[in-house]
Protein backbone atom coordinates (compact mmCIF):
# COMPACT_ATOMS: atom_id res chain seq x y z
CA UNK A 1 0.00 0.00 0.00
CA UNK A 2 2.42 2.55 1.09
CA UNK A 3 6.52 2.86 1.13
CA UNK A 4 7.13 0.85 4.42
CA UNK A 5 4.54 -1.99 3.01
CA UNK A 6 5.03 -4.99 1.17
CA UNK A 7 3.37 -4.32 -2.36
CA UNK A 8 2.13 -7.12 -5.01
CA UNK A 9 3.60 -6.90 -8.36
CA UNK A 10 0.57 -6.13 -9.82
CA UNK A 11 -0.34 -3.15 -7.60
CA UNK A 12 3.54 -1.25 -7.81
CA UNK A 13 3.04 -1.97 -11.93
CA UNK A 14 -0.43 -0.65 -12.36
CA UNK A 15 0.10 1.94 -10.36
CA UNK A 16 3.25 3.02 -11.80
CA UNK A 17 1.57 2.63 -14.96
CA UNK A 18 -1.52 5.48 -13.92
CA UNK A 19 1.16 7.45 -13.00
CA UNK A 20 3.38 7.31 -15.42
CA UNK A 21 0.21 8.05 -17.76
CA UNK A 22 -1.06 11.25 -15.70
CA UNK A 23 2.67 12.60 -16.39
CA UNK A 24 2.45 12.24 -19.89
CA UNK A 25 -0.68 13.51 -20.09
CA UNK A 26 0.34 16.34 -17.88
CA UNK A 27 2.82 17.23 -19.96
CA UNK A 28 2.16 16.40 -23.64
CA UNK A 29 0.58 19.59 -24.53
CA UNK A 30 3.45 21.57 -23.38
CA UNK A 31 6.33 19.61 -25.27
CA UNK A 32 4.21 19.47 -28.37
CA UNK A 33 3.96 23.25 -28.32
CA UNK A 34 7.77 23.48 -27.69
CA UNK A 35 9.00 21.01 -30.36
CA UNK A 36 6.62 22.68 -32.90
CA UNK A 37 8.04 26.10 -32.06
CA UNK A 38 11.23 24.19 -34.22
CA UNK A 39 9.78 23.42 -37.32
CA UNK A 40 10.21 24.08 -40.67
CA UNK A 41 6.71 24.83 -41.58
CA UNK A 42 4.17 27.28 -42.03
CA UNK A 43 2.13 25.39 -40.16
CA UNK A 44 2.09 24.49 -36.26
CA UNK A 45 1.59 20.56 -37.11
CA UNK A 46 3.44 17.63 -38.26
CA UNK A 47 4.90 15.84 -40.34
CA UNK A 48 8.47 17.06 -39.25
CA UNK A 49 10.17 19.38 -42.37
CA UNK A 50 13.39 19.68 -39.78
CA UNK A 51 15.04 22.20 -37.52
CA UNK A 52 14.54 26.05 -38.09
CA UNK A 53 14.69 29.03 -35.70
CA UNK A 54 12.95 30.67 -38.37
CA UNK A 55 10.30 31.64 -35.66
CA UNK A 56 12.06 33.07 -33.25
CA UNK A 57 14.80 35.21 -35.54
CA UNK A 58 13.53 35.53 -39.30
CA UNK A 59 12.51 38.62 -40.88
CA UNK A 60 11.28 37.99 -44.18
CA UNK A 61 7.18 38.48 -46.03
CA UNK A 62 6.09 34.89 -45.24
CA UNK A 63 7.65 34.20 -41.82
CA UNK A 64 7.94 36.88 -39.16
CA UNK A 65 9.73 35.72 -36.06
CA UNK A 66 8.83 36.58 -32.55
CA UNK A 67 11.66 38.75 -32.21
CA UNK A 68 10.55 41.03 -35.32
CA UNK A 69 6.74 40.80 -34.72
CA UNK A 70 5.96 44.30 -33.49
CA UNK A 71 2.57 43.17 -32.42
CA UNK A 72 3.79 40.78 -30.07
CA UNK A 73 6.82 42.17 -29.08
CA UNK A 74 4.74 45.54 -27.90
CA UNK A 75 2.16 43.09 -25.99
CA UNK A 76 4.99 41.55 -24.25
CA UNK A 77 5.91 44.72 -23.38
CA UNK A 78 2.46 46.03 -22.00
CA UNK A 79 2.31 42.86 -20.29
CA UNK A 80 5.88 43.37 -18.71
CA UNK A 81 4.80 46.87 -17.45
CA UNK A 82 1.42 46.05 -15.89
CA UNK A 83 3.12 43.47 -14.21
CA UNK A 84 5.54 45.19 -12.63
CA UNK A 85 3.31 47.52 -11.80
CA UNK A 86 0.67 45.14 -10.11
CA UNK A 87 3.99 43.00 -8.66
CA UNK A 88 5.04 46.16 -6.53
CA UNK A 89 1.76 47.46 -5.71
CA UNK A 90 0.32 44.48 -4.64
CA UNK A 91 3.50 43.76 -2.63
CA UNK A 92 3.62 46.86 -0.86
CA UNK A 93 -0.68 46.56 0.16
CA UNK A 94 -0.25 42.82 0.79
CA UNK A 95 2.12 43.30 2.97
CA UNK A 96 0.79 46.23 4.63
CA UNK A 97 -2.72 43.72 5.04
CA UNK A 98 -0.61 40.97 6.83
CA UNK A 99 0.64 43.22 9.03
CA UNK A 100 -2.48 44.35 10.12
CA UNK A 101 -4.54 40.84 10.24
CA UNK A 102 -1.41 39.56 11.99
CA UNK A 103 -0.17 42.45 14.67
CA UNK A 104 -3.01 45.07 14.83
CA UNK A 105 -6.23 44.53 16.99
CA UNK A 106 -9.25 46.99 15.29
CA UNK A 107 -13.07 46.23 15.44
CA UNK A 108 -14.66 44.28 13.02
CA UNK A 109 -11.29 42.53 12.14
CA UNK A 110 -13.38 39.38 11.13
CA UNK A 111 -15.49 40.90 8.99
CA UNK A 112 -12.31 42.98 7.10
CA UNK A 113 -10.67 39.50 7.31
CA UNK A 114 -13.72 37.63 5.23
CA UNK A 115 -13.31 40.94 2.91
CA UNK A 116 -10.08 40.12 2.09
CA UNK A 117 -10.51 36.33 1.28
CA UNK A 118 -13.48 37.27 -1.16
CA UNK A 119 -11.47 37.57 -3.83
CA UNK A 120 -10.48 33.72 -4.02
CA UNK A 121 -14.46 32.83 -4.03
CA UNK A 122 -15.55 35.33 -6.86
CA UNK A 123 -14.46 34.60 -10.40
CA UNK A 124 -12.47 36.59 -11.98
CA UNK A 125 -14.83 37.50 -15.25
CA UNK A 126 -17.53 38.61 -12.58
CA UNK A 127 -14.11 40.99 -10.84
CA UNK A 128 -13.80 42.12 -14.39
CA UNK A 129 -17.37 43.30 -15.15
CA UNK A 130 -17.80 44.95 -11.60
CA UNK A 131 -14.69 46.94 -11.93
CA UNK A 132 -15.83 47.87 -16.00
CA UNK A 133 -18.86 48.96 -14.45
CA UNK A 134 -17.81 50.51 -11.42
CA UNK A 135 -15.27 52.75 -13.29
CA UNK A 136 -17.77 53.69 -16.23
CA UNK A 137 -20.02 54.88 -13.15
CA UNK A 138 -16.84 56.78 -11.45
CA UNK A 139 -15.95 58.49 -15.38
CA UNK A 140 -19.31 59.71 -15.89
CA UNK A 141 -20.06 61.03 -12.60
CA UNK A 142 -16.61 62.57 -12.87
CA UNK A 143 -17.11 64.23 -16.28
CA UNK A 144 -21.29 65.24 -15.62
CA UNK A 145 -21.00 66.78 -12.36
CA UNK A 146 -17.19 67.69 -12.53
CA UNK A 147 -16.83 68.62 -15.74
CA UNK A 148 -13.28 66.30 -15.57
CA UNK A 149 -12.56 63.43 -17.98
CA UNK A 150 -10.49 61.12 -16.13
CA UNK A 151 -8.76 58.88 -18.51
CA UNK A 152 -8.06 56.43 -15.94
CA UNK A 153 -11.71 55.26 -15.64
CA UNK A 154 -11.95 54.04 -19.29
CA UNK A 155 -10.70 50.22 -20.58
CA UNK A 156 -6.97 50.76 -20.81
CA UNK A 157 -3.46 50.13 -18.79
CA UNK A 158 -4.64 51.53 -15.70
CA UNK A 159 -7.67 49.43 -15.22
CA UNK A 160 -6.04 46.39 -16.15
CA UNK A 161 -3.63 47.23 -13.37
CA UNK A 162 -5.85 47.84 -11.00
CA UNK A 163 -8.33 44.47 -11.70
CA UNK A 164 -5.30 42.42 -11.45
CA UNK A 165 -4.22 44.64 -8.06
CA UNK A 166 -7.33 43.48 -6.37
CA UNK A 167 -7.49 39.99 -6.54
CA UNK A 168 -3.39 39.23 -6.35
CA UNK A 169 -3.28 41.40 -3.47
CA UNK A 170 -5.10 38.61 -1.41
CA UNK A 171 -2.48 35.88 -2.69
CA UNK A 172 0.03 38.27 -1.48
CA UNK A 173 -1.95 39.01 1.93
CA UNK A 174 -1.57 35.05 2.43
CA UNK A 175 1.54 34.33 1.83
CA UNK A 176 3.28 37.21 4.07
CA UNK A 177 1.14 36.35 6.53
CA UNK A 178 1.85 32.49 6.50
CA UNK A 179 5.59 33.98 7.26
CA UNK A 180 4.61 36.55 9.39
CA UNK A 181 2.45 33.89 11.67
CA UNK A 182 5.93 31.89 12.62
CA UNK A 183 7.49 35.35 14.52
CA UNK A 184 8.64 35.42 17.41
CA UNK A 185 7.25 38.18 19.21
CA UNK A 186 9.57 38.24 22.08
CA UNK A 187 12.16 39.74 19.55
CA UNK A 188 9.84 42.91 18.98
CA UNK A 189 8.79 43.25 22.67
CA UNK A 190 12.85 42.76 23.48
CA UNK A 191 13.52 45.94 20.61
CA UNK A 192 10.94 48.06 22.18
CA UNK A 193 12.25 47.61 25.10
CA UNK A 194 15.76 48.53 24.39
CA UNK A 195 13.90 51.62 23.21
CA UNK A 196 12.83 51.61 19.56
CA UNK A 197 9.62 52.56 18.01
CA UNK A 198 7.29 50.55 16.53
CA UNK A 199 8.23 51.80 13.11
CA UNK A 200 11.95 50.83 13.56
CA UNK A 201 10.88 47.20 14.89
CA UNK A 202 9.51 46.49 11.78
CA UNK A 203 11.62 48.35 9.58
CA UNK A 204 15.01 46.72 11.18
CA UNK A 205 13.58 43.42 12.73
CA UNK A 206 10.05 42.45 10.94
CA UNK A 207 10.67 42.86 7.67
CA UNK A 208 14.19 41.59 7.02
CA UNK A 209 12.67 38.30 9.08
CA UNK A 210 9.96 38.50 5.83
CA UNK A 211 12.03 39.65 3.16
CA UNK A 212 11.75 36.39 1.36
CA UNK A 213 8.29 35.58 1.74
CA UNK A 214 7.87 38.63 0.29
CA UNK A 215 9.88 38.75 -2.74
CA UNK A 216 8.30 35.07 -3.14
CA UNK A 217 5.19 37.22 -3.20
CA UNK A 218 6.32 39.62 -5.21
CA UNK A 219 7.53 37.04 -7.74
CA UNK A 220 4.05 34.95 -7.75
CA UNK A 221 2.43 38.25 -8.17
CA UNK A 222 4.47 39.07 -11.68
CA UNK A 223 3.53 35.70 -13.18
CA UNK A 224 -0.26 36.01 -11.61
CA UNK A 225 -0.18 39.16 -13.52
CA UNK A 226 1.45 38.61 -16.79
CA UNK A 227 -0.66 35.40 -17.35
CA UNK A 228 -3.97 36.44 -16.09
CA UNK A 229 -6.66 36.18 -18.58
CA UNK A 230 -10.24 36.29 -17.23
CA UNK A 231 -10.02 39.52 -15.22
CA UNK A 232 -8.04 41.65 -17.86
CA UNK A 233 -10.67 40.20 -20.98
CA UNK A 234 -13.00 43.07 -19.91
CA UNK A 235 -11.07 46.19 -18.64
CA UNK A 236 -8.34 45.83 -21.89
CA UNK A 237 -8.01 48.67 -24.11
CA UNK A 238 -6.48 49.64 -27.53
CA UNK A 239 -3.03 47.66 -25.91
CA UNK A 240 -3.37 44.17 -25.37
CA UNK A 241 -1.83 42.22 -22.37
CA UNK A 242 0.04 39.23 -24.22
CA UNK A 243 -2.30 36.80 -23.15
CA UNK A 244 -5.47 38.71 -24.56
CA UNK A 245 -3.01 39.59 -27.68
CA UNK A 246 -2.42 35.42 -27.80
CA UNK A 247 -5.92 34.60 -27.32
CA UNK A 248 -7.22 36.42 -30.18
CA UNK A 249 -4.59 34.77 -32.54
CA UNK A 250 -5.51 31.40 -31.30
CA UNK A 251 -9.15 32.06 -31.91
CA UNK A 252 -8.48 33.34 -35.64
CA UNK A 253 -5.91 30.48 -36.88
CA UNK A 254 -2.21 30.40 -35.91
CA UNK A 255 1.46 30.23 -37.05
CA UNK A 256 4.49 28.44 -35.32
CA UNK A 257 4.73 32.38 -33.61
CA UNK A 258 2.40 31.58 -30.97
CA UNK A 259 4.80 28.30 -30.43
CA UNK A 260 7.47 30.51 -30.21
CA UNK A 261 6.46 32.80 -27.59
CA UNK A 262 4.88 29.71 -25.95
CA UNK A 263 8.20 28.27 -25.63
CA UNK A 264 9.95 31.29 -24.50
CA UNK A 265 6.77 31.78 -21.58
CA UNK A 266 7.19 28.08 -20.81
CA UNK A 267 11.14 28.30 -20.50
CA UNK A 268 10.68 31.71 -18.89
CA UNK A 269 8.02 30.54 -16.06
CA UNK A 270 9.71 27.74 -15.30
CA UNK A 271 13.05 29.39 -14.62
CA UNK A 272 10.89 31.73 -11.99
CA UNK A 273 9.02 29.41 -11.04
CA UNK A 274 12.68 26.63 -9.80
CA UNK A 275 13.89 30.06 -8.24
CA UNK A 276 10.91 30.78 -6.45
CA UNK A 277 10.71 26.99 -5.17
CA UNK A 278 14.46 26.78 -4.05
CA UNK A 279 14.69 29.43 -2.15
CA UNK A 280 10.89 28.59 -0.40
CA UNK A 281 12.52 25.59 0.38
CA UNK A 282 15.99 27.58 1.65
CA UNK A 283 13.97 29.21 3.96
CA UNK A 284 12.06 26.35 5.41
CA UNK A 285 15.11 24.56 5.88
CA UNK A 286 16.94 27.91 8.19
CA UNK B 1 8.87 57.08 22.78
CA UNK B 2 9.23 53.64 23.81
CA UNK B 3 5.97 52.20 24.47
CA UNK B 4 6.98 49.33 26.17
CA UNK B 5 4.54 46.59 27.08
CA UNK B 6 6.66 45.84 30.18
CA UNK B 7 4.98 44.84 32.51
CA UNK B 8 1.61 42.33 32.00
CA UNK B 9 2.30 41.04 28.45
CA UNK B 10 3.55 37.35 28.37
CA UNK B 11 5.49 36.24 24.57
CA UNK B 12 2.23 36.40 22.72
CA UNK B 13 -0.50 38.61 24.19
CA UNK B 14 -1.15 41.87 21.82
CA UNK B 15 1.28 44.79 22.15
CA UNK B 16 0.19 47.78 24.23
CA UNK B 17 -1.86 50.47 22.56
CA UNK B 18 0.13 53.58 22.47
CA UNK B 19 0.82 56.99 20.05
CA UNK B 20 2.94 54.32 17.85
CA UNK B 21 0.85 52.22 18.07
CA UNK B 22 -1.99 54.14 16.66
CA UNK B 23 -0.13 55.46 13.88
CA UNK B 24 1.04 51.99 12.63
CA UNK B 25 -2.34 50.75 12.62
CA UNK B 26 -3.77 53.60 10.73
CA UNK B 27 -0.63 53.39 8.40
CA UNK B 28 -1.60 49.29 7.82
CA UNK B 29 -5.30 50.19 7.77
CA UNK B 30 -5.20 53.10 5.47
CA UNK B 31 -4.08 51.45 2.23
CA UNK B 32 -6.37 48.26 2.78
CA UNK B 33 -9.63 49.59 3.23
CA UNK B 34 -8.77 51.57 0.57
CA UNK B 35 -8.23 49.04 -1.38
CA UNK B 36 -10.99 46.16 -0.74
CA UNK B 37 -13.73 49.65 -0.33
CA UNK B 38 -13.06 50.93 -4.05
CA UNK B 39 -11.96 47.73 -5.40
CA UNK B 40 -13.89 45.08 -4.29
CA UNK B 41 -17.21 46.04 -2.18
CA UNK B 42 -18.18 49.33 -4.40
CA UNK B 43 -17.52 47.55 -7.41
CA UNK B 44 -19.40 44.69 -6.60
CA UNK B 45 -22.56 46.68 -4.88
CA UNK B 46 -22.73 48.79 -8.42
CA UNK B 47 -22.66 45.68 -10.29
CA UNK B 48 -25.92 44.60 -7.85
CA UNK B 49 -27.25 47.90 -8.65
CA UNK B 50 -26.95 48.18 -12.31
CA UNK B 51 -28.50 44.57 -12.83
CA UNK B 52 -31.87 46.13 -11.37
CA UNK B 53 -31.76 49.04 -13.75
CA UNK B 54 -32.90 49.08 -17.55
CA UNK B 55 -30.77 49.69 -20.23
CA UNK B 56 -31.67 53.65 -20.88
CA UNK B 57 -31.48 52.67 -24.65
CA UNK B 58 -34.08 50.32 -23.79
CA UNK B 59 -36.75 52.01 -22.32
CA UNK B 60 -37.36 53.74 -18.90
CA UNK B 61 -34.07 54.70 -16.27
CA UNK B 62 -36.09 53.10 -13.48
CA UNK B 63 -35.90 50.23 -11.03
CA UNK B 64 -36.84 46.77 -13.04
CA UNK B 65 -36.61 42.93 -12.50
CA UNK B 66 -37.24 42.69 -16.43
CA UNK B 67 -33.30 41.59 -16.66
CA UNK B 68 -33.69 38.59 -13.99
CA UNK B 69 -37.26 38.02 -16.25
CA UNK B 70 -35.33 37.82 -19.35
CA UNK B 71 -32.63 35.08 -18.16
CA UNK B 72 -36.08 32.68 -17.10
CA UNK B 73 -37.87 33.73 -20.05
CA UNK B 74 -35.04 32.85 -22.34
CA UNK B 75 -34.17 29.31 -22.13
CA UNK B 76 -31.01 29.24 -23.67
CA UNK B 77 -29.55 31.35 -21.08
CA UNK B 78 -30.97 29.10 -17.98
CA UNK B 79 -30.21 26.71 -19.74
CA UNK B 80 -27.02 27.88 -20.54
CA UNK B 81 -26.26 28.43 -16.49
CA UNK B 82 -27.76 24.78 -15.38
CA UNK B 83 -25.49 23.21 -17.95
CA UNK B 84 -22.69 25.82 -16.89
CA UNK B 85 -23.45 24.43 -13.12
CA UNK B 86 -23.76 20.47 -13.91
CA UNK B 87 -20.59 20.28 -15.59
CA UNK B 88 -18.77 22.29 -13.80
CA UNK B 89 -19.88 19.64 -11.04
CA UNK B 90 -18.64 16.93 -13.06
CA UNK B 91 -15.46 18.42 -13.35
CA UNK B 92 -14.86 18.86 -9.70
CA UNK B 93 -15.51 15.07 -9.57
CA UNK B 94 -13.60 13.98 -11.35
CA UNK B 95 -10.26 16.27 -11.21
CA UNK B 96 -10.55 15.15 -7.47
CA UNK B 97 -11.25 10.90 -8.95
CA UNK B 98 -8.03 11.90 -11.55
CA UNK B 99 -5.39 13.95 -8.65
CA UNK B 100 -5.98 11.72 -5.57
CA UNK B 101 -3.93 8.57 -6.72
CA UNK B 102 -1.54 10.99 -7.95
CA UNK B 103 -1.05 13.00 -4.87
CA UNK B 104 -0.76 9.40 -3.07
CA UNK B 105 1.40 8.16 -4.81
CA UNK B 106 3.64 11.20 -4.59
CA UNK B 107 3.57 11.32 -1.44
CA UNK B 108 3.21 7.77 0.61
CA UNK B 109 4.29 5.41 -2.23
CA UNK B 110 7.20 6.59 -3.67
CA UNK B 111 10.62 6.93 -2.16
CA UNK B 112 11.42 10.53 -0.19
CA UNK B 113 13.86 12.00 -2.80
CA UNK B 114 11.88 10.85 -5.90
CA UNK B 115 8.71 12.43 -4.29
CA UNK B 116 10.19 15.53 -4.36
CA UNK B 117 11.01 15.45 -7.74
CA UNK B 118 8.19 14.26 -8.64
CA UNK B 119 6.62 17.21 -6.74
CA UNK B 120 8.47 19.80 -8.45
CA UNK B 121 7.44 18.54 -11.84
CA UNK B 122 3.84 18.44 -10.94
CA UNK B 123 3.36 22.00 -9.68
CA UNK B 124 5.59 23.06 -13.19
CA UNK B 125 2.96 23.44 -16.27
CA UNK B 126 1.03 25.21 -13.03
CA UNK B 127 3.09 28.18 -13.61
CA UNK B 128 2.72 27.96 -17.47
CA UNK B 129 -0.34 30.41 -19.15
CA UNK B 130 -3.56 28.26 -19.16
CA UNK B 131 -3.81 29.73 -22.40
CA UNK B 132 -0.34 28.13 -23.82
CA UNK B 133 -1.73 24.77 -22.60
CA UNK B 134 -4.98 24.89 -24.11
CA UNK B 135 -2.97 25.83 -27.01
CA UNK B 136 -1.01 22.91 -26.86
CA UNK B 137 -4.15 20.78 -26.32
CA UNK B 138 -5.82 22.33 -29.78
CA UNK B 139 -2.64 21.44 -31.71
CA UNK B 140 -2.74 18.47 -30.58
CA UNK B 141 -5.99 17.29 -31.00
CA UNK B 142 -7.45 19.11 -34.08
CA UNK B 143 -8.37 17.89 -37.19
CA UNK B 144 -4.32 18.62 -38.84
CA UNK B 145 -3.44 18.14 -35.28
CA UNK B 146 -0.51 16.24 -34.09
CA UNK B 147 -2.38 13.17 -32.61
CA UNK B 148 -4.56 12.76 -35.88
CA UNK B 149 -1.06 12.43 -37.58
CA UNK B 150 -0.10 9.52 -35.96
CA UNK B 151 -3.27 7.83 -35.88
CA UNK B 152 -3.16 8.15 -39.36
CA UNK B 153 0.84 7.38 -39.76
CA UNK B 154 -0.10 4.10 -37.52
CA UNK B 155 -2.74 3.20 -39.52
CA UNK B 156 -5.44 3.07 -37.05
CA UNK B 157 -8.03 5.59 -38.96
CA UNK B 158 -7.93 6.53 -42.11
CA UNK B 159 -9.19 9.84 -42.24
CA UNK B 160 -8.27 12.98 -40.30
CA UNK B 161 -10.86 12.47 -37.14
CA UNK B 162 -11.62 15.84 -35.71
CA UNK B 163 -11.11 15.75 -31.72
CA UNK B 164 -11.44 19.01 -30.57
CA UNK B 165 -15.02 21.21 -30.34
CA UNK B 166 -17.17 18.34 -28.17
CA UNK B 167 -18.51 18.81 -25.04
CA UNK B 168 -15.91 15.36 -23.96
CA UNK B 169 -13.06 17.36 -25.00
CA UNK B 170 -14.34 20.68 -23.21
CA UNK B 171 -14.49 18.52 -20.07
CA UNK B 172 -11.58 16.86 -20.65
CA UNK B 173 -9.43 20.78 -20.74
CA UNK B 174 -11.34 21.65 -17.53
CA UNK B 175 -10.02 19.13 -15.75
CA UNK B 176 -6.36 19.28 -17.17
CA UNK B 177 -6.81 23.56 -16.36
CA UNK B 178 -7.58 22.32 -12.61
CA UNK B 179 -6.17 19.21 -12.29
CA UNK B 180 -2.98 21.09 -9.88
CA UNK B 181 -5.37 23.22 -8.05
CA UNK B 182 -6.59 19.56 -6.45
CA UNK B 183 -3.33 17.85 -6.32
CA UNK B 184 -1.48 20.78 -4.61
CA UNK B 185 -3.72 20.68 -1.22
CA UNK B 186 -4.35 16.86 -1.43
CA UNK B 187 -0.16 16.42 -1.49
CA UNK B 188 -0.08 19.25 1.64
CA UNK B 189 -2.69 17.20 3.97
CA UNK B 190 -1.99 14.10 2.74
CA UNK B 191 2.01 14.79 3.99
CA UNK B 192 0.61 15.39 7.18
CA UNK B 193 -1.24 11.80 7.38
CA UNK B 194 0.81 9.31 9.50
CA UNK B 195 2.22 6.28 7.78
CA UNK B 196 2.01 4.12 11.05
CA UNK B 197 -1.59 4.91 10.84
CA UNK B 198 -2.12 3.12 7.48
CA UNK B 199 0.61 0.39 8.47
CA UNK B 200 -1.79 -0.14 11.75
CA UNK B 201 -4.96 -0.61 9.57
CA UNK B 202 -3.23 -2.97 7.48
CA UNK B 203 -1.81 -5.38 9.68
CA UNK B 204 -4.89 -5.62 11.26
CA UNK B 205 -6.47 -6.85 8.14
CA UNK B 206 -7.79 -3.76 6.23
CA UNK B 207 -7.88 -3.96 2.51
CA UNK B 208 -6.51 -0.86 0.17
CA UNK B 209 -10.18 0.25 -0.57
CA UNK B 210 -11.15 0.16 3.29
CA UNK B 211 -7.82 2.06 4.12
CA UNK B 212 -8.70 4.64 1.40
CA UNK B 213 -12.29 4.59 2.57
CA UNK B 214 -11.91 4.95 6.35
CA UNK B 215 -8.32 7.05 7.18
CA UNK B 216 -7.71 8.28 3.79
CA UNK B 217 -10.67 10.17 2.61
CA UNK B 218 -11.28 11.40 6.24
CA UNK B 219 -7.91 12.81 6.71
CA UNK B 220 -7.66 14.32 3.89
CA UNK B 221 -11.50 16.02 3.65
CA UNK B 222 -9.96 19.58 4.46
CA UNK B 223 -7.55 19.47 1.31
CA UNK B 224 -10.66 18.09 -0.37
CA UNK B 225 -12.90 20.74 0.03
CA UNK B 226 -10.10 23.61 -0.60
CA UNK B 227 -8.95 22.06 -3.49
CA UNK B 228 -12.92 21.31 -4.62
CA UNK B 229 -13.58 24.76 -3.55
CA UNK B 230 -10.96 26.62 -6.35
CA UNK B 231 -11.36 24.04 -8.63
CA UNK B 232 -15.01 24.27 -8.75
CA UNK B 233 -14.41 28.11 -8.88
CA UNK B 234 -12.55 28.00 -11.62
CA UNK B 235 -14.58 26.04 -13.62
CA UNK B 236 -17.25 27.81 -13.59
CA UNK B 237 -15.32 31.25 -13.99
CA UNK B 238 -13.20 29.81 -17.11
CA UNK B 239 -13.50 31.59 -20.69
CA UNK B 240 -10.87 30.24 -22.39
CA UNK B 241 -11.12 26.32 -22.54
CA UNK B 242 -14.89 26.52 -23.14
CA UNK B 243 -14.24 29.15 -25.90
CA UNK B 244 -11.51 27.46 -27.75
CA UNK B 245 -12.36 23.95 -27.00
CA UNK B 246 -15.87 23.59 -26.68
CA UNK B 247 -18.38 23.30 -29.93
CA UNK B 248 -21.10 25.66 -31.23
CA UNK B 249 -23.38 23.81 -28.84
CA UNK B 250 -21.39 24.03 -26.10
CA UNK B 251 -21.63 27.20 -24.39
CA UNK B 252 -20.16 28.26 -21.16
CA UNK B 253 -22.15 31.15 -18.94
CA UNK B 254 -19.40 33.01 -19.09
CA UNK B 255 -19.37 33.29 -23.11
CA UNK B 256 -22.85 34.81 -22.37
CA UNK B 257 -21.61 37.29 -19.96
CA UNK B 258 -19.22 38.10 -22.34
CA UNK B 259 -21.72 38.34 -25.84
CA UNK B 260 -23.67 41.08 -23.43
CA UNK B 261 -21.18 43.30 -22.41
CA UNK B 262 -18.83 42.84 -25.34
CA UNK B 263 -21.76 42.39 -28.63
CA UNK B 264 -24.80 43.35 -27.69
CA UNK B 265 -23.29 46.34 -25.45
CA UNK B 266 -26.26 45.60 -22.48
CA UNK B 267 -24.70 46.07 -19.98
CA UNK B 268 -27.46 45.82 -17.68
CA UNK B 269 -28.45 42.37 -18.62
CA UNK B 270 -24.87 41.00 -18.42
CA UNK B 271 -24.75 42.34 -14.97
CA UNK B 272 -27.69 40.28 -13.51
CA UNK B 273 -26.15 37.43 -15.68
CA UNK B 274 -23.15 38.40 -13.65
CA UNK B 275 -24.73 38.67 -10.36
CA UNK B 276 -26.25 35.02 -11.01
CA UNK B 277 -23.32 33.73 -11.51
CA UNK B 278 -21.79 35.03 -8.42
CA UNK B 279 -24.71 34.08 -6.00
CA UNK B 280 -24.09 30.45 -7.70
CA UNK B 281 -20.80 30.10 -7.14
CA UNK B 282 -20.93 31.46 -3.32
CA UNK B 283 -24.45 29.21 -2.98
CA UNK B 284 -22.35 26.14 -4.15
CA UNK B 285 -19.22 27.19 -1.66
CA UNK B 286 -20.91 27.59 1.51
CA UNK B 287 -22.63 24.53 0.84
CA UNK B 288 -19.74 22.73 0.39
CA UNK B 289 -18.24 24.39 3.34
CA UNK B 290 -21.10 23.57 5.71
CA UNK B 291 -21.59 19.94 4.52
CA UNK B 292 -18.34 19.13 5.87
CA UNK B 293 -18.01 21.91 9.02
CA UNK B 294 -15.07 24.21 7.70
CA UNK B 295 -14.34 27.29 7.38
CA UNK B 296 -13.13 29.15 4.47
CA UNK B 297 -10.19 31.01 6.99
CA UNK B 298 -9.05 27.68 7.42
CA UNK B 299 -9.79 25.84 4.11
CA UNK B 300 -7.72 28.92 2.29
CA UNK B 301 -4.49 28.10 4.34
Amino acid sequence: MIRSLPRSRGYTMGYGLYVTLYFVFLFAPLAVTCVLAFNDSQFPSLPWKGFTLDWFLADLPARTGIFHDRGNLSSIFTSAQTAILVSVLATLVGTCAAFLFEQEEFPLKGALYFLMLAPLVVPGVILGISILIAATTAGTFTEDVLGIDVGILRPGFWLVVLGQFSFITTFVTLVVSARLKKFDRTLEEAALNLGATRLEVIRYITLPFLRTAIIGAGAVAFLMSFENFNTTLFLVGSEPTLPINLYLQVRDGSTPVINAISFLLIVGTSLVACVNLYAGRKTEAS
Amino acid sequence: MSAAPHAASGPSAPLKSGPGMRLTLALFLTPVVLWLGLLIVLPHLDLLIMSFRMDPAFGDEGWSLENYHQFFAEPIYWLTFVRTAGYSVLVTLLTFLVSLPVAFYVTKVVARNTSRFLLTMLLLPFWVSELVRVYGWMILLRESGVLNHWLMALGITGAPVEMLYNDATMIMGLVYTSMLFMVVPLVSVLESLDDSLIEAACDLGAGPWTIMRTIVVPHCMPGIVSGGIVVFMLTLGNYLTPNLMGGKNSLWFTEQIYNQFIASFNWNQGAAFGFLLLALSSCIIWLGLRLTGQKLSRVVQ
